[in-house]
């Protein structure tokens, strides 16, 4: 490993800009001449529009447009997409309602769109919004998942009963006939929390049109600029794919809201032509919680079932999962394909059977935030397993460690081939990092003092580097899932890559450096990231599901691979060897068996100069592009440890400690995997402690600003102890699986088995809040817990 | 319109502003020193944390017209020269950012803290005194180490401190 | 935010001259909860009177056993204010506990108490420690002055100049803040006079901060934690939202009552 190679700590590139305030996020690109779009939306859950009249606002000061649905239609605009086709358990297709980006007839939920103010300034947009004059006819709102399919309210004509999609996955007969033989079945209701993703940067566009050349340029806050442009043109329709540049700069934090293609950025771009001027959208967070996309919600009922062994023989899974009153980009792929093939965890269960029930209601559109499909698949197999251990009386510990997956390859019973893992091994080490055989100790010394401690367990796995394209096309998706990369060497030797991949926060500039650093023997400083542009950049899937390391970077290193085969075919023209005797080694190409060798900036140089090869034989240059498209997902896993002291007086609940032991196979830097493990982690706990949003019956979202919706804070969370087991990935170049979700999905269940476990019984949901618990702990036969 | 004259990273900065005009949009718009962030409309996130005569206020929820006759430091006015300021390098030696977004609020509220703390500012105080500024990238793991890191470094470096 | 005009009056008069010629006015103290409610737009002054240039309005004075805070003291002075801390280390203390750091900077004692918000933690240290409320016009004791949510005694145009409190033998503040907002959702300021104890409960009360008479009664006997022993708050009187219902409140005030107590006891 050199200082800057793959496996070092490198301090990264790009912070120089963000510790300096230099950085460019959307907000902060002004064009000239731009106007500011303000978007007027909807009060209600759910209602008819039997008129809007703009005419009293359009004449208010600076006001330049405004536009409703029905200009949308007039330009045939069409509707948002949802790219992932999801069949029912008939074969039926899921039933999408149409989504125009600007409401046309009817408004689905708070903070729909209902009409666009473009004015000089956001403030004078702002004040003309509040003059145009809705004819809402105000209907009855769903909101409850449980209930949505069982209520008198239809969100959308073509689903009559508000059912998206019931979908299975799993082996029903079998399921059945091993729970008819079960020695003993655990059962668990279970409400996975509807969240709020929240990257501090809101959500921003900027449209642009040039008259002249006919292009259009759009900035936008996105994960995928490239999926963007594509969904904008050939779907939506607001401009050829040719004529679209779509530029995602520095990006403040994504978790998946950032992925999707919303109603706001096809306006801009839209409506930039039609007013002839740019037009810039900044959300504030308000908006922000009314119309990101929003995470999770699942009311789901499962069974475990072990046998006279305590091996659990099979698993059975009902869920509930809630839209939204739209189908987002991805919204269909989470609750389905990201969720149900994860439900064998890491154990070895012979028969497993799901069913999704997908539905709308009148509540934002609920999408993939970090880890979709993932966490909730892993909370209801952790707490099932925590709940089966404690009820045949074993220690939680071992009785994963009996049920754990131990023969790779591995192909569970919903679909999923896990290539490679040591689960004990992380177990091994977790137990040790979090000091657990004192835990008995520290938990009568909390006691002592009034407190009620808990340790909770969470095996989860994950599957990750979202890919390949044949097998996510063959589960519906809309697009194929590999990554692109270009090489560029430089004639001095210095050298930039174009990736598909986007950076908001997961340091490609200096990962992806430190890749090629390692391969070609030059310095990270001379290496430049070029990303989050279509007009550079080729094409790009972008990224989400932990992909960039395990198929972008290997994108990257299938096209050093090429660009090192093209360096010898040059080395050996200009070293006067045949091709066969060149070797590339430590960043010099030589003559092996010589003391003849160049520097791989000389041989840079020689190809650009070619002066010693004929252009006909072998070309000038050294550019070399790859796709790569991997052969499986990847499964990072783990073991999180969580300790909990909780006061019963008052509910709250304190992490004492926090252990995590991940298996990300090879780490390019471990600095930067330990971060994105604590972002994880504080989002999971975030999802268990503290966070959740709720809309009241009429649907309106209650927990609407950060007074209501509790973000974690540097108080609510201790420092993290953070191991890794290495297995590398055999479905990837560098064997790499993937680290950016794992702390999300791990980390619910350790806190809720904590809390159950100090509590004594089960009956905790989430955010398990001061009130919640101080009220559960009112239950508990703890001998502390009387108040 | 209202006259508003005031110091801003050392130089003299005199506008004509609609009052309305928050200080977080005069020092965006007007004076384009875009490092300073707007991350929320409650006055709870500290993406927009700025120093107010050599105190840490969000500028988010004070009127440039408040800020008439004051000092104003930002982001961009902390470091000298070339070099960065001991804390900015902390955060950068110790990966206390990710995404970046909230990085100028977390730099700006960790030197008042350091000011108001002291240089041997312990953990616990580091994350109650992080109560105004959220991060959803980091866990705050690193940022505290970051602070922590920053605030011993000050200690050396006492001449980038005088100069704030 | 709405257009407004702004005015930076220099003395209290001028600011009491200002409002009574303008229409629709606001006075603009620390501005950490008129600003956020005028940029949601749930308020719109047609003119705002800035205090924040007023020099009479500043400073913070002992004489023998009061002390007198003038009302543009931002909470971070009050913490840090070496007279406050020594004659009455529990107000500096709940000034440190108010929003953050940068609030602290901000926010005034004035602008709180004129507030009056159900959630705010001056209110009930006002009550607690029998403050007297002086304005440009007169001199309020609190328990005239707090009348319920965002409602006081003020008059149309009239300003807070200062607050002064008794110094009291014994006093704490304990919060339990809403998790999300991070105001308090309990908090309760406990002091110990000459002439008995006072209690005053922020946060929880569905109409405001509230003494608890049965708390002072069993603690002027009896000044320790032990004493509040079955004495509790109606939970019909308490405020309820998603955060916390009436009985986790109520139970609330118990718990942060005998904590206070022990604080202040503790304290000595």
């Amino acid at each position: 490993m050199t200082a800057t190679g793959i496996g070092a700590p490198v301090r990264r590139k790009e912070d120089q800009r963000f510790v300096t305030g230099q950085g460019r996020y959307v907000d902060d690109f002004n064009r000239p001449g731009q106007a500011h779009a303000y978007f007027l939306r909807s009060p209600h859950a759910h209602a008819a529009i039997r008129s809007i009249d703009t005419g009293p606002a359009t004449i208010m000061p600076g006001v330049i447009a405004i536009f409703t649905g029905d200009d949308l239609a007039t330009d045939k605009i069409g509707g948002l997409i949802c790219g992932w086709m999801i069949h029912s358990k008939d074969g039926s297709p899921m039933k999408a309602g149409p989504h125009p980006a600007l409401a046309q007839g009817k408004v689905r939920y708070v903070g729909d769109h209902v009409a666009v103010v473009i004015a000089e300034t956001l403030a004078q947009a702002k004040d003309a919004a509040e003059a145009i004059v809705v004819d809402y006819d105000v209907l009855p709102a769903v909101v409850d998942t449980a209930q949505a399919t069982k209520a008198s309210v239809q969100v959308h004509d073509v689903s009559p009963d508000n059912t998206v999609f019931n979908w299975h996955l799993g082996n029903k007969d079998e399921t059945e006939a091993a729970f008819a033989r079960a020695k003993h079945v655990t059962k668990i209701d279970l409400v996975n929390n509807r969240l709020v993703p929240n990257p501090i940067e809101p959500r921003a566009a900027v449209g642009e049109y040039d008259f002249g050349t006919d292009n259009y340029t759009l900035y936008t806050t996105s994960q995928n600029p490239h999926v963007a442009r594509l969904v904008l043109s050939a779907f939506i329709g607001v401009a050829p794919e040719h004529k679209l540049r779509v530029i995602a700069p520095d990006v403040g934090g994504g978790f998946g809201s950032k992925i999707f293609i919303y109603a706001e950025e096809t306006v801009c771009v839209w409506a930039a032509k039609k007013v002839k001027r740019p037009v810039k959208w900044t959300s504030d967070r308000s908006e922000a919680f009314l119309s990101d996309a929003h995470g999770r919600d699942h009311v789901t009922h499962a069974e475990m079932a072990t046998d006279e062994n305590g091996k659990i023989i099979a698993l059975r899974v009902h869920t509930t999962a809630n839209l939204g009153a739209y189908l987002s980009t991805f919204s269909s792929s989470v609750p389905t394909y990201l969720y149900a093939p994860l439900l064998s965890g890491q154990y070895d269960i012979p028969a497993i059977y799901c069913e999704v029930d997908g539905v709308y209601t009148n509540t934002a559109p609920v999408d993939a935030y970090r880890g979709a499909g993932r966490p909730e698949a892993t909370f209801v197999v952790e707490r099932l397993v925590e709940k089966t251990a404690r009820e045949l009386g074993q220690n939680p510990a071992e009785f994963r460690r009996k049920n754990y997956i131990t023969q790779f390859p591995h192909v569970t019973p919903v679909i999923m081939t896990y290539d490679t893992g040591d689960y004990a091994a992380s177990l091994d080490k977790a137990l040790e990092i979090a000091d657990y055989k004192n835990f008995e100790q520290r938990k009568q010394e909390s006691v002592r003092r009034g407190k009620l401690r808990g340790i909770g367990f969470s095996s989860y796995i994950e599957a990750c580097g979202i890919a390949p394209s044949q097998a996510v096309g063959s589960l519906g998706a809309g697009v194929g899932l590999w990554e692109s990369a270009e090489v560029r060497v430089n004639p001095t030797g210095s050298v930039e890559v174009l990736t598909g991949s986007h950076s908001h926060g997961q340091g490609h500039e200096t990962t992806f450096a430190q890749l090629v650093s390692d391969r070609l023997g030059i310095s990270i400083d001379q290496v430049s990231i070029v990303h989050g542009d279509t007009d550079k950049v080729q094409f790009g899937m972008g990224t989400y599901g932990s992909r960039s390391g395990a198929v972008g970077m290997s994108a990257i290193a299938k096209a050093i691979d090429k660009v090192i085969a093209k360096g010898k075919k040059v080395a050996a023209h200009v070293l006067e060897a045949s091709e066969g005797d060149i070797e590339f080694k430590d960043g010099r190409f030589g003559v092996a068996g010589t003391d003849r060798s160049m520097a791989f900036g000389e041989i840079a140089l020689q190809a650009y100069i070619a002066h010693k090869f004929s252009g006909q034989d072998l070309e000038p240059g050294l550019k070399e592009g790859a796709f790569y498209d991997p052969t499986n997902f990847t499964f990072p896993a783990g073991v999180h440890i969580c300790e909990v002291e909780i006061d019963p007086d008052t509910g709250v609940t304190k992490i004492e400690r926090w252990t995590a032991v991940d298996d990300f196979g090879v780490i390019i830097n471990p600095m930067i995997v330990e971060g994105q493990v604590h972002g994880g982690i504080a989002q999971g706990v975030g999802q268990a402690l503290l966070e959740g949003a709720f809309y009241d019956e009429s649907g309106q979202l209650i927990t609407a600003s950060f007074n209501d919706y509790c973000m974690p804070r540097a108080i609510d969370l201790p420092s993290f102890q953070v191991g890794m087991t290495v297995t590398p990935c055999p479905s990837n170049p560098l064997g790499i699986k993937g680290c950016g979700e794992a702390g999300a999905i791990a980390a619910p269940p350790a806190v809720i088995n904590a809390i159950t476990d100090a509590l004594g019984h089960e009956d905790i949901a989430m955010p398990a809040t001061p009130q919640a618990v101080w009220r559960a702990a009112q239950k508990s036969r703890m001998p502390m817990a009387a108040e | 319109m209202t006259t508003v004259s005031l110091t801003v990273n050392g130089q003299s900065v005199t506008a004509d502003v609609d009052p309305r005009t928050l200080l977080v949009q005069f020092l965006r718009e007007n004076l384009r020193l875009t490092g300073t962030h707007v991350g929320c409309d409650t006055s709870q996130c500290g993406a927009c944390v700025v120093h107010l005569n050599g105190q840490a206020v969000k500028s988010c929820t004070t009127l440039a017209v408040q800020a008439n006759a004051s000092v104003v430091t930002t982001i961009e006015g902390i470091s000298q020269g070339g070099d960065l300021h001991p804390m900015q390098a902390a955060f950068r030696e110790h990966h206390g950012l990710q995404c970046g977004y909230c990085t100028p609020g977390m730099i700006m509220s960790a030197i008042d803290i350091v000011n108001r703390k002291g240089n041997a500012v312990d953990e616990q105080t580091i994350r109650a005194e992080l109560e105004g500024n959220l991060c959803r990238c980091t866990g705050y793991h690193n940022i505290v180490k970051a602070v922590a890191a920053g605030a011993q470094a000050m200690a050396q470096a006492p001449l980038q401190q005088a100069a704030e | 935010m709405y257009a407004f005009e702004y005015h930076r009056p220099t003395s209290v008069k001028e600011a009491a001259g200002l409002a009574g010629q303008a229409e629709d006015t606001k006075f603009l103290a620390g501005g950490h909860t008129l600003l956020p409610t005028m940029k949601l737009r749930l308020a719109g002054p047609a003119n705002l009177i800035d205090l924040g240039q007023i020099a009479e309005l500043r400073g913070i004075e002992r004489s023998g056993d009061t002390i007198t805070i003038r009302a543009m003291m931002k909470h971070a002075e009050v913490a840090n204010s070496p007279e406050v801390k020594e004659a009455i280390p529990a107000l500096a203390e709940m000034a440190e506990l108010i929003g953050d750091p940068h609030v602290r900077n901000r926010g005034t004692i004035g602008g709180s108490v004129a507030n009056n918000d159900p959630s705010a933690d001056y209110p009930a240290a006002c009550l607690a420690l029998n403050a007297t409320i002086i304005t440009n016009q007169r001199k309020i004791a609190a328990d005239d002055f707090f009348q319920g949510i965002f409602t006081t005694a003020l008059e149309e145009g009239e300003i807070i100049t200062q607050v002064s409190f008794p110094i009291p033998s014994q006093a704490a503040y304990i919060k339990f803040r809403n998790p999300a907002s991070r105001y308090a959702l309990v908090g309760v300021f406990v002091a110990k006079h000459s002439d008995g104890v006072r209690v005053a409960v922020t946060g929880a009360g569905s109409n405001g901060v509230f003494r608890v008479p049965e708390m002072e009664q069993a603690l002027s006997g009896n000044f320790a934690p032990e004493a509040l022993d079955g004495v509790a708050v109606a939970e019909d009187e308490m405020n309820s939202d998603m955060h916390a219902d009436a009985a986790y409140r109520a139970h609330l005030v118990g718990v942060m009552a005998r904590r206070a107590v022990q604080a202040a006891a503790t304290r000595g």
